[in-house]
């Protein structure tokens, strides 16, 4: 069981792995500190970087060389492994490297043997939270809060906003974005266009190819957007027990992902168009924390499962419900009686996400987070700057570097890059 | 000889095969074999064709005083089709296709993203949504991407439609010899279909020579049976098969270029330097900037803005008579400017003549003092040879002929 900020403190283990853990991951928060600047600023721009990012580059080779030679030599050794190889190396107890391996490919098409997996780990050790590294929390009312949060302080500096307002097309003229056309046919001209719709919509869809230079649109095409992970909503009449787990734990983020092995395995089907028939999954139980998301004595369940590929050979028709049953049937292993207590289930496939979220393959990440498609090359190579081929038309969203996830990092960065364009 | 094979017309999406034999036969095979008394072969996209039959010096002169024949096969061919080519196709090549009227052809060229150039090449607008694009090299999967988001069909049929290039002075007479009636009306790009058989040629009146010329695309069942025809007509009006040694003399006086001999195509270049723009090789004129987005506009209007296009295409004359083929041009016969990419001695415009890259300003504006340096081969000593070099409009040569209402019948 991990304790703090990304297992701070283990418990559960052997003293000799407790000691091997610690090591590992001050080695890991270590590697992804140097990561970090490359993650969350603007990705380097080998041809035209401005002198400041140029400095930022240089401070990145700067850690590097601080880290002393031999541990500069094993991050250069780790960067592109696979994480079941470096789990190996340093630890023993399979249900830790589970844990570990599910965390490292998250998200992604990737099994923990796949090479490069071990970049997810330190992707989500970039995050952190009050300087914790790692941190992740899930807040009070819920994820929407966060949307309804950025809102009302929108709200506040003045910003006019419209919801359910779907976006057909973005008008060019000569080279130029010069508005938008909603779905009701209405036109919106504007200045400055930021687009957090997805790389492959904004470019395919609302701009259209031919607007765009053929090897840019190849490129747009050739995005990795298909989704891996699938969500599962249970409204229960009651919290559930899971097996061997203490009340108050209940609250925490619990994965089921036995051993590396077990997570490679459920990623062996997905190669072939198949969802695992042993899913690993994290599950949260958020109305535990936070009563005011489900009426007296009932619970909500949340839980990502993966692997769950958005191109399911046999459709996701006829395979959603078998999927679910293996899902249930997983879920009352380990927690005898959580099926009785369902009132209501909801399991969104890649494919609902899609529909449900307008994001092509239902990917969260908008296209993969693998190394060919990360820094200097999300979401395209040549265009890792938030700008486009199309002037007055910026990108914004988790299709752009660094990525997916509730973090802000791609606004933030497209908007000191729109404001720095400016000035 | 490999035998030739029957490729049926439709089924050929993609010139797959061509790696299974080291030089393909044209579909003409059998009749420029017959003719190959130099057996002077060379691989033409993957065709063996013949560099000269009987003697190149008098085939170029055919050209210039008979009529030739040129078998153009190995050109690489696309049909494009739909409701959207012509939009398709304006948005990959430079020029106008709007403006290209259904039975004309025009001369055009496309880039990457980059705004280098990938080919030029020769667009025929057989009908209102049907285009014939003929060119160098191979672009099918360029192509197919440019397409996304068009209603168009795109294939290439380079192995399904055989080719020949008639040019001279009579070779309107062949022609009209050989019965086909009409064709005296085609103007310069014109084309038009004539009945062949049981099927059709089309023909335009376009050519590489800057002479009074025609070429001819048919089926390749028909191949054989059209160059029969075209050769008895021709008996007694001097017809003669002809290399491409011949036909590189007629072009070079003309003033035409030739993708990866006089310029590097982008997709053939490996040095990042050795691409180039439109402008650069003196296709600038192609550029419609205002005809809305095409590949590499972009890049094109912004390296025009900034004045960073480095090289300029340039015919020049130069003193004495020996041939400065890749030369290297000098200014004050001391710094290097450029190198000559074709060269001759013009025996029609009794000139010695060449195509030259430029490095700007120079061939831009800086023109004057320029030298070519010229290593001729005398008996296993090279004699070295500054010779002076002028800067002068392209084409060398200028045959009223060509252009001639009616053409001229013999
Ligand atoms: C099952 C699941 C679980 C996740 N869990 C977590 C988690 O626990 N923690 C975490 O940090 N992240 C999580 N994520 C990831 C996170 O939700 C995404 O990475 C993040 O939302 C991406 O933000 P974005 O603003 O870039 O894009 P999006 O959130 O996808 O926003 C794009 C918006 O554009 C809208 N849009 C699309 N097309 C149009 C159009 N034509 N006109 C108008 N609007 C349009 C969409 O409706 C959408 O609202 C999860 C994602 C999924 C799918």
């Amino acid at each position: 069981m991990f304790l703090g900020a990304y297992g701070e403190r283990l418990a559960g283990a052997s003293v000799a792995e407790q000691v091997a853990w610690k090591e590992l991951r001050a080695q890991l928060v270590r590697y992804a500190g140097i990561l970090k600047p490359m993650l969350s600023r603007r990705p380097p721009d080998l041809g035209g970087m401005s002198l400041a990012e140029t400095s930022a580059l240089g401070l990145t080779a700067l850690s590097l060389k601080r880290l002393g030679k031999e541990d500069m030599r094993d991050f250069l050794r780790m960067l592109l492994m696979n994480v079941a190889d470096v789990l190996d190396e340093q630890l023993e107890d399979d249900r830790l490297k589970g844990l570990l391996a599910f965390d490292a490919v998250l998200s992604s098409h990737l099994g923990p043997r796949s090479p490069t997996s071990l970049l997810g780990l330190y992707y989500r050790l970039t995050g952190e939270l009050a300087g914790a590294p790692g941190a992740q929390i899930v807040p009070r009312g819920g994820m929407g809060q966060i949307a309804a949060a950025i809102a009302s302080s929108a709200a506040k500096a003045g910003v006019i906003m419209r919801s359910n307002a779907i976006v057909n097309k973005i008008r060019i003229e000569n080279g130029r974005a010069t508005g938008i056309v909603l779905e009701n046919a209405e036109e919106i001209p504007c200045g400055l266009i930021v687009s957090a719709i997805d790389p492959s919509t904004t470019f395919l869809d609302l701009v259209g190819p031919r607007e765009l230079d053929t090897g840019f649109v190849r490129k747009v095409k050739n995005i990795r957007n298909q989704g891996n992970a699938a969500k599962l909503h249970l409204a229960l009449d009651r919290p559930p027990e899971f097996l061997g787990v203490r009340a108050e734990d209940h609250r925490g983020r619990l994965v089921i992902a036995p051993s590396a092995d077990h997570v490679e395995r459920a990623f062996n089907p997905a190669k072939y168009g198949e969802f695992s028939t042993e899913p690993v999954m994290e599950i949260t139980l958020p109305s535990l924390s936070d009563p005011s998301l489900a009426p007296d004595g009932a619970c909500v369940l949340s839980a990502i499962i993966q692997y769950a590929p958005y191109r399911l050979k046999q459709g996701w028709d006829a395979g959603k419900p078998k999927f679910l049953k293996i899902i249930m049937d997983l879920l009352e292993r380990y927690a005898p009686g959580i099926g009785a207590r369902v009132r209501h289930a909801e399991l969104l496939t890649p494919a609902d996400i899609e529909a449900r979220y307008r994001m092509p393959g239902g990917h969260w990440h908008h296209g993969e987070l693998q190394a060919d498609q990360m820094l200097m090359s999300r979401p395209v190579s040549g265009w890792s700057g938030y700008d486009t081929p199309v002037d007055g038309l910026f990108l914004c969203g988790a299709g752009s570097h660094p990525g997916g996830g509730i973090s802000g990092a791609p606004g933030l960065n497209a908007a000191r890059r729109i404001l720095a364009a400016r000035s | 000889m490999e035998n030739i094979r029957e490729i049926p017309s439709h089924s050929t999406r993609l010139a797959q095969s061509h790696f299974r034999t080291l030089r393909l036969p044209s579909p003409f095979q059998p009749r420029i074999e017959a003719l190959a008394r130099t057996e002077d072969w060379y691989d033409w996209a993957g065709y063996k064709a013949p560099n000269s039959l009987w003697d190149s010096e008098l085939e170029y002169f055919a050209i210039r005083s008979q009529a030739a024949l040129f078998d153009i096969s190995p050109m690489v061919k696309y049909r494009i089709e739909g409701p959207d080519a012509e939009a398709c196709l304006n948005r990959i090549t430079l020029r106008d296709v709007a403006k290209l009227k259904p039975g004309r052809v025009h001369y055009t060229a496309w880039c990457d993203d980059e705004g280098h150039v990938l080919d030029d090449g020769t667009l025929f607008r057989l009908g209102e949504q049907n285009f014939r694009l003929c060119c160098q090299e191979r672009h099918l999967p360029w192509l197919l991407d440019s397409a996304c988001g068009f209603d168009v069909r795109i294939e290439e049929e380079t192995e399904a439609i055989a080719g020949l290039a008639l040019q001279g002075p009579t070779s309107f007479a062949v022609l009209r010899e050989a019965g086909f009636a009409g064709v005296e009306h085609l103007k310069v790009f014109d084309l038009a279909d004539f009945l062949h058989q049981n099927g059709t040629v089309t023909i335009c009146r376009t050519g590489f020579t800057g002479d009074l010329g025609y070429e001819l695309f048919v089926e390749t069942k028909l191949a054989l049976s059209l160059w029969d025809r075209l050769w008895q007509a021709g008996e007694h009006r001097g017809l003669r098969a002809i290399g491409y040694q011949a036909l590189n003399r007629a072009r070079i006086e003309a003033g035409l270029i030739v993708a990866n001999a006089d310029f590097s195509t982008a997709g053939h270049a490996l040095r990042a330097d050795r691409v180039r723009m439109p402008d650069e090789i003196g296709l600038g004129f192609m550029v419609d900037a205002e005809k809305g987005h095409f590949n590499g506009r972009t890049a094109i209007i912004k390296a025009r803005q900034n004045k960073t296009m480095h090289h300029v295409l340039v015919g020049l004359e130069i003193e004495g008579n020996i041939p400065a083929e890749h030369a290297i041009v000098y200014h004050r016969k001391k710094r290097e400017v450029g190198l000559v990419s074709a060269a001759i001695w013009s025996p029609m415009a009794k000139r010695n003549i060449a195509i030259a890259g430029l490095s700007r300003p120079f061939g831009d504006t800086i023109t004057d003092d320029l030298w070519v340096e010229i290593y001729a081969m005398r008996e296993l000593k090279y004699e070295r040879l500054m010779k002076r070099a002028k800067i002068v409009p392209r084409p060398f040569i200028k045959l009223d002929r060509r252009a001639a209402n009616p053409p001229a019948d013999f």
